[in-house]
């Protein structure tokens, strides 16, 4: 490694986190998830895992930077000043100082003798070329062996849009029912969706 | 979106050419993405966010409605389910087919590997369809709340 550049990234990473949570301007704060997202996939690239930092940049600084944007659009721009709280500070400060103490277990990275690498590896590797005859292993794994984890993966996107049209009550109910909709979307902007409370 | 706009965004002429360049090569890109996802990085859910982020651009720039022409918020609705139903379906044809449920090699007995390509492109499509038609549905919940 020439230029320490995963390093230079993760220092960027570091600012933009730290700036994103001083920040009370919420618009700015979103455009600066989606840098922080870019950030990470810029890191994932290096570290050779394309597929997850094509996710991430398609995700994380696409999909959900807009998605902020769109709820933006319903809350407001700017975040309301609290009362500085310490408690939660603390919590926040033992969970990172416990984190920091549980990668110390971690293999290094890259070590061929970290337990992801010792068990099923060798077969995905050489039984993607024999059976399935493909030169992605990853599509292989995510698509063949671990078809029931992908196919689980899917339900959860489509509970999650059961959930956002339960919440949010869905195109096709608010065009059906136009009037009531009408009133009922007033005091939905308290934070509560209409749809919750009738559960 | 476009609530309190003072000048809607289709109206805004760098906005307008941009997007209407950019939208057919993220649609081309989508699909090379998820057709390619056997040969290189992507697949199913990445080529559906890419192909629902053409039609979000689309949405953004000429406004809701117009988006809603192109993509009715029904068709989102079932392919949202189209998707997990295709997905679940190739794991049941296994099963018809007396193998295992997901089982692709014996969707082509005279030739397993090949039935696994067959299995793996299927999948991926459901994971596709669902995903980008997901991303839709919830881009048109927000932005039609705003209104």
């Amino acid at each position: 490694m020439d230029f320490p550049i995963v390093q230079f990234l993760f220092v960027l990473l570091l600012a933009t986190a730290v700036v994103i949570a001083r920040l009370r301007d919420l618009f700015a704060a979103a455009m600066l998830t989606g840098i922080f997202s870019l950030l990470s996939a810029g890191m994932f690239t290096l570290m050779d895992a394309v597929d997850v930092a094509f996710t991430e940049a398609a995700v994380g600084a696409g999909i959900s930077t807009i998605l902020i944007l769109g709820t933006l659009s319903l809350t407001g721009r700017m975040e309301e000043q609290g009362p500085v709280r310490v408690l939660p500070f603390l919590v926040v400060l033992l969970v990172g100082a416990a984190l920091l103490y549980g990668t110390a277990d971690m293999p290094a990275y890259g070590s061929p003798d970290a337990p992801a690498h010792n068990d099923l590896t060798a077969e995905f590797i050489t039984g993607t070329d024999e059976k399935i005859d493909i030169p992605n292993v990853v599509t292989a794994v995510l698509a063949s062996y671990r078809g029931y984890d992908t196919l689980g993966e899917t339900v959860v996107v489509f509970t999650a849009v059961v959930g956002v049209f339960i919440l949010l009550g869905g195109r096709g109910r608010k065009d059906a029912f136009e009037v009531p909709g009408e009133s009922e979307r007033a005091p939905a902007s308290g934070g509560v969706a209409p749809g919750e409370e009738a559960e | 979106m476009s609530a309190g706009n003072p000048m809607p965004m289709r109206e805004k002429v760098v906005l307008r050419v941009t997007a209407k360049a950019l939208i057919p090569l993220i649609f081309l890109f989508g699909l090379y993405v998820q057709f390619h996802g056997d040969f290189g990085p992507g697949g199913g859910f990445q080529a559906g966010v890419v192909f629902a982020a053409g039609f979000v651009l689309y949405g953004l720039i000429f406004g809701l409605e117009a988006a809603e022409e192109v993509v009715p918020p029904r068709a989102v609705e079932i392919g949202v389910a189209v998707g997990v139903l295709l997905y679940g379906g190739v794991g049941v044809a296994g099963i018809l087919l007396q193998g295992n449920y997901l089982d692709y090699n014996v969707l082509n007995p005279h030739d397993p590997s090949h039935g696994q390509h067959l299995g793996i492109l299927l999948v991926e499509a459901g994971v596709g369809i669902t995903v980008c038609s997901a991303m839709l549905a919830i881009f048109y919940s927000f932005a039609g709340r705003a209104k």
